[in-house]
């Protein structure tokens, strides 16, 4: 019995962590929020290093590892805050794609030839000013809060749960600036697009949900524990009254506090990793409740460090508030805390 | 990551099945105290198969066996899954007798161990004071020696058993010029040594959990000691860690969610069910989320027991702080779900569940408070965990 990361993904998170620590410093999250710099040097070099096809199998030119090995990778992102399609294109769409038998792009995504982005609001939460019609070979309408504003191309839901591939030149696309600048957001509007059926099974795409927020469960969790650890640090170097902040108890608890949240986080995300590939009747439930765990111990941790940073915290000088955003952003994307928490309680049938 | 316990263990698991099957009805029926026959003979049929006392060594009366933290773990599920009884297990077992193995003389061992561990002899823990309860080592409780006896004077507090116990094992101060935390020892005696006197200490909960224990010139054989005169910080101190975490195991606290579910299924709020009620049932989700939390937290603890290679300090110094809180919060929507009922007690016809959802709530502040408070917590998991300063003592920050 070993509950814990092997040794190879220990090496995979050194080395995602180390590649990270030269190619993503917050600069780039800067470049990126004033527009001056884009995500496609850092997701080349992660591409190099496999992560792009990292769930796929060996047979379409990926990795071929399992979600617990993404989840870990996930966490090294999240305490960089990294830019780039991670979720979408190497999780959800891979994953989708996989799942579904349609192994046509899966050779694209894992070279990093093709970037392919996910429109699944449809699925997880209709709004009333938004619709997309299927007629046999194309869709019509829009999607909202599609994620990857430089995809290639999309796997949109409809409202029943059917997924279609959409290239990019066949619809329009808008970015929508959301609070957090490293993921990218669109609305997407189809006009008679063509677009190509890959498949009508609703367990598909509730499968990739959960890969989703089991991957931002573990983006949560690396950001999170940077928040803390900046908190620490930053206690331990200001000094207020003739001593570090760090030594004033009311400081120390709020650290503790964080610390005690966020630590049995660790062993239920690699859970929900775990649970894709070995204890699967559990992974959609395991999946929900991790990242909802997340959004609130997320929130907290957010919150607190920021605070622990005094007026600092608020500045854009120390940049604190990007990991705030990333925390945030998690938080809402693929269902709030709520709607995951009800999808919880449907997936155990409380209510029958 | 590896959750399968492999053949040995799945063997071993059809071996205490086994057991529960034939023995279960031997088991001491509900509300029969540790002096009962059937108690001391059901500790002693455990003993000899294993399942209690279990790597105590045989020539102190345990069972023997080289320590196998799975096969402990799956002990507990098994005799948890079929509801039987574990045995008597007071402080004297959890606490004395791992103190006696490591610190205790050859004669320590044997005298007191095999009685301890049968149910023969119940100890009571006199540590806490009214002066000192989270700075414990400034305990005032004094012996002094006078020929070859220590003459003790002070009180104890929150002492659970001591209404029950025989014995005592005592923190008291022997040198009281040394530093506080070597001027302690750690004494062993009777509880009917004349010059003792115990008090029922009535808490929220209506029931006399604790007691206060004083003494006035009790006498006590200056042997009986364990350790050296001074060293009883540290004797007491290799084994507090331990109490922390068992206070609030996960699997308990997802045993009474479950409870609380069945109740929301039962309870009814203008003929709605209250698991129909969105606000009800977000919050029952929300405590689930955090148990599951602290549940995949243990089996990392248990793991790291196997493999000793993983590192989960701070994975296990939370564990007292965030189970406190989160079975307080659990038995606390137990009430809420019960509306009005939720302020029923005692013999009070409409009570449900026997009143466990108010008295558990109440109990869990209590260990909020207890085996070191939250706040107590908080300072460990900074300093120890987070590596942050301690508290500068106030003449240092004047100077």
């Amino acid at each position: 019995m070993e509950f814990g990361l092997s040794q190879d993904q220990i090496l995979l998170q050194d080395s995602v962590k180390k590649f990270l620590a030269t190619e993503a410093p917050l600069d780039l999250v800067r470049g990126i929020a004033a527009k001056e710099q884009t995500d496609s040097a850092v997701w080349q070099g992660l591409i190099d290093l496999g992560i792009a096809g990292l769930l796929i199998p060996e047979a379409q030119g990926g990795v071929g590892l399992g979600m617990l090995d993404a989840v870990v990778v996930a966490e090294a992102l999240g305490y960089a805050i990294c830019p780039g399609p991670y979720l979408s294109s190497a999780i959800m769409a891979a994953r989708y794609l996989t799942d579904a038998g349609a192994s046509e792009l899966l050779p694209g995504i894992a070279a990093g030839t093709s970037r392919v982005g996910v429109a699944f609001a449809a699925a997880t939460g209709t709004r009333s000013d938004t619709n997309i019609e299927a007629n046999g070979t194309t869709l019509s309408g829009s999607s909202l809060f599609a994620l990857d504003a430089d995809a290639d191309g999309y796997l949109v839901a409809t409202k029943d749960k059917h997924v279609y591939y959409v290239e990019a030149d066949a619809l329009a696309r808008r970015a929508l600036t959301t609070i957090d600048c490293t993921r990218t957001i669109c609305e997407l509007t189809f006009d008679q697009s063509a677009a190509s059926l890959i498949s009508d099974d609703a367990s598909v795409l509730d499968s990739a949900l959960y890969a989703g927020r089991a991957i931002q469960a573990a983006d949560t969790l690396g950001a999170s524990q940077c928040m803390l650890d900046q908190a620490v640090s930053y206690s331990l170097d200001r000094k207020q009254f003739n001593r570090a902040i760090g030594s004033f108890q009311a400081v120390k608890h709020m650290c503790a506090e964080m610390a005690s949240q966020l630590e049995p986080c660790r062993a239920f995300v690699w859970f929900a990793g775990h649970a894709f590939d070995d204890a699967p009747d559990e992974a959609g439930l395991t999946a929900c409740h991790a990242k909802a765990h997340l959004a609130e111990v997320g929130q907290f941790v957010a919150k607190t460090s920021t605070e622990v940073h005094g007026g600092m915290g608020f500045t854009d000088l120390v940049g604190l508030h990007y990991w705030f955003k990333r925390v945030g952003f998690n938080r809402q994307l693929l269902g709030s805390p709520e709607a995951v928490r009800e999808e919880a309680a449907n997936l155990q049938a409380l209510c029958v | 990551m590896d959750l399968s316990y492999g053949q040995e263990y799945e063997t071993f698991r059809s071996e205490v099945k086994g057991f529960l099957d034939q023995y279960a009805d031997r088991q001491p029926k509900a509300g029969s105290g540790p002096r009962s026959d059937t108690t001391k003979e059901w500790q002693k049929l455990l003993i000899e198969h294993g399942y209690h006392s279990r790597t105590i060594p045989k020539e102190y009366g345990g069972y023997g066996a080289t320590p196998d933290i799975l096969k402990s773990r799956i002990i507990a599920e098994e005799f948890s899954n079929a509801q039987v009884n574990t045995g008597f297990s007071g402080q004297g077992i959890s606490m004395l007798t791992p103190v006696l193995l490591e610190m205790g003389t050859e004669e320590q061992k044997q005298t007191f161990i095999k009685p301890t561990i049968e149910a023969d002899m119940i100890w009571c823990q006199g540590y806490s004071e009214p002066g000192a309860g989270s700075d414990l080592a400034s305990l005032t409780t004094k012996a002094e020696l006078d020929g070859d006896e220590w003459v003790i004077n002070g009180q104890k507090i929150w002492t659970s058993t001591a209404h029950l116990a025989d014995w005592i094992f005592c923190l008291v101060r022997t040198e009281p010029e040394a530093p506080k935390h070597q001027g302690i020892s750690f004494l062993l005696f009777r509880m009917d040594t004349p010059g003792i006197e115990v008090r029922p200490l009535v808490d929220m909960t209506g029931t006399a959990n604790f007691n206060e224990v004083f003494f006035t010139d009790v006498r006590v054989p200056k042997h009986q000691i364990v350790g050296q005169r001074g060293q009883g910080w540290q004797v007491a101190n290799a084994i507090l860690g331990h109490e922390r975490g068992s206070l609030a195991p996960p699997d308990a606290a997802m045993s009474r969610l479950n409870g609380v579910i069945k109740l929301m299924r039962e309870e009814t709020i203008n003929g709605e069910r209250v698991i129909d009620n969105p606000v009800f049932r977000d919050r029952l989700m929300k405590l689930q989320g955090r148990v599951l939390a602290m549940q995949y937290n243990d089996m990392r603890l248990l793991s790291a027991n196997i493999n000793k290679n993983q590192d989960v300090r701070l994975a296990g110094m939370i564990v007292k702080l965030l189970g406190t809180e989160l079975r307080h919060e659990i038995e606390c929507l137990g009430i809420d779900v019960m509306g009005e009922i939720g302020i029923s007690y005692g013999d009070n016809p409409y009570l449900k569940g026997n009143g466990s959802w108010q008295y558990q709530y109440m109990y869990y502040l209590g260990l909020i408070i207890g085996g070191g408070t939250s706040q107590i917590q908080k300072n460990i998991i900074s300093e120890r965990g987070l590596g942050m300063p301690k508290e500068p003592k106030f003449a240092a920050s004047e100077a």
